[in-house]
């Protein structure tokens, strides 16, 4: 066979010394970072305005003495009066307490909906968001409604014959982990559910075809792969928990005082603006403190190989 | 357990069916995998291959049929006792496990000692060509060497059985022939009774003993790959094996005729009320004297197409049939152009008559 052909001549680069539209080129890549740049410079502003600046504002104030003058006394009140530290302790009793309860829940419940055909498992996470939609006041006073003493759940318990007198359920340390673990529960879930999605459902399979009943499957592989998801669900309901307001002040009926709650008595009652700023500022110091060790928890956790198979 | 050095098991399946509501996945499948076979399940996608290798890992509870390895049933017990090793088509690699950690993860569940562990799984990676790489992660390692990862986890607790799930169809085409070369030397060197399940015939061709051809949850052949693609069984699996081109053909005394043309049958033709000649594009050459004997069909190229190492030359027959034909290539050969008339020749133990009706 004739070896012709109507390929087209091939090398035919310019020669190297001719660096073709360098100089478009370089501007055109200046201008796409200037217009990045551009366009979120709004945003860094108002981050400015409404974060950095009331921020160090606050520490600003949390370092001004009574007299106005710089002084460390917001600081030592902390440390000596006994009233402080047991606000902290309660913070952080309601805190671990919640973020367990929702862990003990949530995870089942992420479990039961990650196995879920496609379009139950999202009727089912719309159940779950459903209340994150709702005012957080309104389902607060809900609970409270349902678990005062003459309330609902009172009233059916005794004429079930459950219990006999109404137990007390709120404006205490139930209510007010009922309602926070109710209004926390989704921040669990969400993530816990993402990390279960994503497992590889061959790698149960396997597991189980290499000889592990299904118990031992699930705490071999299915729990590690979703140790992220969970670390980042608890992590999350922790901190939210550290600052929370409404539910304790509303359910915990003054019995159960958190920092958030003295903040606002410092400022509403006493008009202290140097004992309020200086437990933000703690609250806020413990807070970052608290990501920062988990970030380095997290990290390593998924380099040892998150969700995806 | 223990770990002796165990035989191969022979698999039987009997009356098999598994419905999904309508849907026959499983239609009432027997087959008999004989102890150190490598057979292959080989069928288009839904075809049931893959529900088949379910079944027999225990992962797909069929609505009736016996299963036994050796002589005893399993039809029942779930699949972490069923002692036998799997890879998986996404390999299931635990990712939070090291190489070492996914290979010896059978044996700590059978509760062998360290020091055993250490060293099956040092040899199970060497077998696969992987030594030194037990400390590695998973996602440190290319897609082949994963797939050799997962063909040694398959093989350390040294199962009788081995089932394969399609294991090769995600690496690119160089490294799958070296896979199907190496997996098959594995096989020869272990000697374990291998399913495997592949929807490229090709593959299936190279690899196995036999091949059971599946379609609509029915094993349509079950034969060697010689006997699969020389004497196919039924329209289905001629079709599926191979390219071919198929001519009616009609009976005429003893033997048949294409067009009141008599053909020169190298074969028994089968009882069928409708027969077709079946033409590979391998089989039929183009010559301007083909030897004797020859059945000779007159046709005029419309296409031609120089591959490399061989030409694909498509002809209509004078009843305006397409046919392609494939013939080698060496230098200096003349093609015919488009448009110009060819002779074709089919010797005739390469004319294959089949059943025409479509199962």
């Amino acid at each position: 066979m004739q070896a012709t052909s109507d390929t087209k001549p091939e090398g035919l680069s310019p020669p190297a010394s001719t660096r073709l539209n360098e100089d478009g080129l370089r501007r055109d890549g200046r201008l796409e970072r200037l217009a990045l740049f551009g366009l979120s410079s709004p945003a860094l502003i108002l981050i400015l305005v409404i974060l950095v600046i009331p921020v160090g504002w606050l520490f600003y104030v949390s370092f001004v003495g009574a007299d106005g003058s710089f002084s460390l006394e917001n600081y030592e009140r902390m440390i000596n009066r006994k009233s402080y530290r047991r606000i902290f302790y309660t913070t952080f009793q309601v805190s671990f307490l919640t973020t367990g309860l929702c862990v003990l829940i949530g995870y089942p419940l992420a479990y039961f909906l990650s196995q879920l055909p496609d379009r139950l498992a999202n009727i089912g996470l719309i159940t779950v968001l459903l209340p994150f939609w709702t005012s957080l006041l309104v389902r607060t006073y809900a609970w409270l409604v349902l678990l005062q003493k003459q309330g609902l759940v009172n009233n059916w318990a005794i004429s079930l014959g459950l219990w006999d007198e109404p137990i007390k359920m709120v404006h205490n340390m139930t209510g007010t982990l009922i309602g926070m673990v109710h209004i926390m529960l989704p921040f669990l879930i969400l993530p816990v559910y993402g990390s279960m999605r994503a497992i590889n459902r061959d790698l149960m399979k396997a597991a189980s075809n290499l000889g592990a009943p299904p118990r031992r499957a699930f705490w071999d592989v299915f729990f590690p792969l979703t140790m992220p998801g969970l670390s980042a669900g608890a992590l999350m309901v922790f901190i939210l928990c550290l600052g929370f307001f409404v539910t304790p002040a509303v359910l915990g009926g003054g019995k159960v005082i958190m920092v958030s709650m003295k903040i606002v008595s410092n400022i509403e009652l006493f008009v202290n603006w140097g004992a309020a700023s200086a437990l933000g500022v703690v609250l806020l110091v413990l807070t970052m403190i608290i990501l920062w060790v988990a970030s380095r928890f997290l990290k390593l956790e998924s380099l040892a190989g998150g969700g995806h198979g | 357990m223990t770990q002796p050095t165990k035989d191969a098991l022979p698999i039987t399946v009997r009356n098999v069916t598994k419905t999904y509501g309508p849907v026959h996945a499983l239609d009432d499948v027997s087959i008999d995998v004989h102890s150190g076979e490598f057979l292959t399940l080989l069928g288009p996608s839904g075809s049931g291959k893959t529900t088949l290798l379910m079944v027999l890992a225990g992962f797909t509870r069929p609505d009736c049929g016996s299963l036994k390895f050796g002589d005893t049933e399993v039809i029942r017990p779930p699949p972490h006792l069923r002692d036998l090793g799997m890879t998986f088509q996404s390999y299931a690699l635990f990712p939070h496990m090291t190489v070492a950690g996914n290979v010896g993860y059978p044996l700590r569940l059978r509760k062998r000692p360290k020091a055993e562990i250490a060293d099956r799984v040092a040899r199970a990676l060497d077998t696969v060509q992987l030594g030194g790489f037990g400390d590695r992660r998973i996602d440190q390692l290319s897609g082949g060497q994963r797939q050799r990862v997962a063909v040694a986890r398959a093989i350390v607790f040294e199962p009788r059985i081995l089932l394969m799930d399609e294991p090769l169809s995600a690496l690119d085409k160089k490294l799958r022939d070296q896979m199907q070369i190496e997996l098959r030397h594995l096989h020869e060197q272990l000697g374990m009774t291998t399913v495997y399940v592949t929807h490229d015939q090709r593959e299936a061709l190279t690899m196995s003993d036999r091949i059971a051809v599946v379609n609509h949850g029915r094993i349509m052949q079950l034969a060697t790959p010689r006997d699969l693609y020389e004497r196919p069984a039924n329209r289905f699996v001629a079709d599926f094996i191979g390219e071919s081109t198929f001519l009616d053909v009609t009976r005429q005394g003893d033997g048949l005729a294409w067009n009141g043309m008599p053909l020169n049958l190298g074969h028994p033709v089968p009882e069928a009320p409708g027969l077709q000649l079946m033409i590979r594009p391998e089989r039929i050459v183009m010559r301007d004297a083909p030897g004797e004997g020859f059945n000779i069909f007159d046709a005029t190229a419309t296409d031609v197409v120089y591959q490399g190492d061989s030409y694909l030359l498509h002809a209509r027959l004078k009843d305006g049939t397409q046919i392609a034909l494939r013939g080698p290539m060496r230098g200096g050969d003349a093609l015919p152009q488009a448009g110009q008339p060819v002779t074709l020749g089919l010797a005739p133990e390469d004319t294959v008559v089949i059943d025409a009706s479509d199962v």
